[in-house]
């Protein structure tokens, strides 16, 4: 079946202005999320595969590493539980 | 010293009043009566200048917060705050309705305690009829389908039962199960004797733990070791004033719950000052952040910067010098002093005169093993402590600055 990745049920993607950065706020745990990865996560709705999220940041962001760095940045927080 | 960074995290004590008599409560010896609670409308207060000052996360503690009639009021002000709320209950008193209520008004997780996976056991433990209420609680948790963590305190009348508590957590479908071996503190340093775990019994439900997490991935299993026994000091609360905050039930702001019992330390009030002012320039939550009041060793050792010098209240409690290192670390100059003796190396090694000091006192200590809850009860008349809930705050906080996957997209998107 298709990984179509979206935050576990125990993860809020928050944004926080006093520090101006992206967060993953878990229970007991905080996740601070650097450079764009919050933007990344906002794309995990559990409704786009990973193809398509990378085809949606590489528009976004032309010239970016996205194909290289995004499927790997998913599974690391999928191994982590975050994303399911 | 640096700017003072903001802190993540504020553990809301909403009450000291509690339906159950649990004698290991973190809650301070000298409880906070109900008549000089904060109202409604200075809990918001306190709500919103702490998300103004960088707070992300509160616990919304107790005592027991379902106690506070106006705990839906209190919950909506902490989300409009921006601050991601965590009820932490007993869950006597959680209906259907009442947390519906909640969930209306922006609660998102739950932690809730358990003492024995046994209920005979686990109301003698909580000194109360609980058990039955717990585990409705559990199921509504589960149905509302919030976050969902359960809190067992480990001391010697559960420590034999982590298998079973474990298998409860997963029958009741906690996403999280947090087993904390007590931190002698408040009520738990007064009912100590009672409390301390027999020799082994930390050792086998640590392996457990362990075997448990070798079969599965969930729920996820947290371990907190007790440091009286690791021989390694606690990072206690992520470091004095680098983190948390605690705000008790009267508006007292103390940088971790148990720190009203340090002398000298005239802790704050939201309603004398504002919490950012508390946070930066307050005497109490200056005095033992950073390096600088640490003395030897900790002062010239590399786990300074990992365990903050340990915890200032036991350093306290079992030297009478706060600014001491933390005897639980066995660098520490007193670590003859911790009243738990190291039993995986006892029967291997013979006894150093500091070993055979550490053993006197423990035999001193065990004298008259009675209900721990007993005692809490005749020192208690006015008001019975709450839940327990300081470990699963370190441990928050402890985690707290862990930073994810800078290298991955730091540059690589942009």
């Amino acid at each position: 079946m298709t990984w179509r990745p979206v935050l576990a049920r125990t993860v809020a993607l928050r944004h926080d202005r006093v520090r101006d950065t992206d967060l993953l706020l878990l229970p007991e745990r905080v996740v601070v999320l650097h450079g764009r990865a919050g933007g990344v996560l906002r794309l995990c709705d559990g409704s786009r595969a990973v193809p398509e999220i990378v085809a949606v940041l590489s528009a976004a962001f032309p010239g970016a590493p996205v194909a290289a760095e995004v499927p790997e940045f998913l599974s690391a927080l999928r191994k982590e539980g975050w994303l399911r | 010293m640096t700017a003072v960074e903001p802190p993540w995290a504020l553990l809301a004590e909403l009450t000291h009043a509690c339906p159950l008599r649990c004698g290991y409560c973190s809650n301070p010896v000298r409880l906070i009566g109900r008549s000089v609670e904060l109202g409604s409308g200075e809990w918001a207060e306190v709500f919103r200048q702490a998300g103004e000052l960088g707070v992300v996360q509160t616990h919304l503690s107790g005592g027991e917060p379902l106690l506070r009639r106006d705990l839906p009021e209190l919950v909506a002000a902490a989300d409009t705050a921006g601050l991601h709320t965590q009820l932490v209950t007993s869950g006597v008193g959680l209906t259907e309705r009442r947390l519906a209520g909640l969930v209306g008004a922006g609660l998102r997780g739950v932690q809730l305690s358990v003492q024995h996976a046994e209920p005979t056991a686990a109301e003698r433990i909580a000194g109360a009829h609980s058990f039955a209420a717990k585990e409705r609680a559990a199921g509504l948790i589960r149905a509302a389908g919030l976050p969902f963590g359960l809190n067992v305190v480990l001391h010697r009348g559960n420590l034999d039962a982590v298998e079973e508590l474990i298998a409860l957590g997963v029958a009741w479908g906690a996403d999280r199960i947090e087993l904390a071996n007590t931190q002698y503190h408040g009520w738990a340093a007064r009912n100590r004797a009672a409390l301390l775990p027999e020799p082994g019994q930390v050792e086998r439900a640590r392996e457990t733990v362990l075997r448990w997490r070798r079969r599965l991935d969930e729920p996820e299993l947290v371990w907190v070791a007790p440091d009286l026994l690791t021989g390694t000091a606690k990072p206690c609360m992520g470091g004095w004033g680098r983190i948390s905050l605690t705000v008790a039930p009267d508006g007292t702001v103390l940088p971790c719950p148990a720190a009203a019992t340090l002398p000298g330390l005239d802790p704050p009030n939201v309603k004398d000052r504002r919490l950012a002012w508390i946070w930066r320039e307050s005497t109490a939550f200056n005095a033992y952040r950073g390096e600088s009041w640490m003395r030897e060793p900790c002062r010239g050792c590399a786990l300074r910067t990992t365990d903050f010098g340990g915890c200032r209240c036991q350093a306290y409690a079992l030297t009478g010098d706060a600014r001491n290192p933390d005897p639980a670390c066995h660098h520490a100059p007193d670590h003859h002093l911790v009243p738990l003796r190291r039993t995986s190396t006892a029967a291997t090694h013979r006894e150093t005169p500091a070993e055979t000091r550490r053993e006197a006192r423990r035999e001193a200590l065990m004298e008259p093993p009675g209900e721990p809850r007993r005692e809490v009860r005749r020192e208690a008349p006015v008001e019975p402590p709450g839940e327990v809930h300081r470990q699963a705050h370190r441990e928050v906080l402890g985690e707290a600055h862990r930073e994810a996957h800078r290298e991955v997209l730091g540059e690589g998107g942009a």
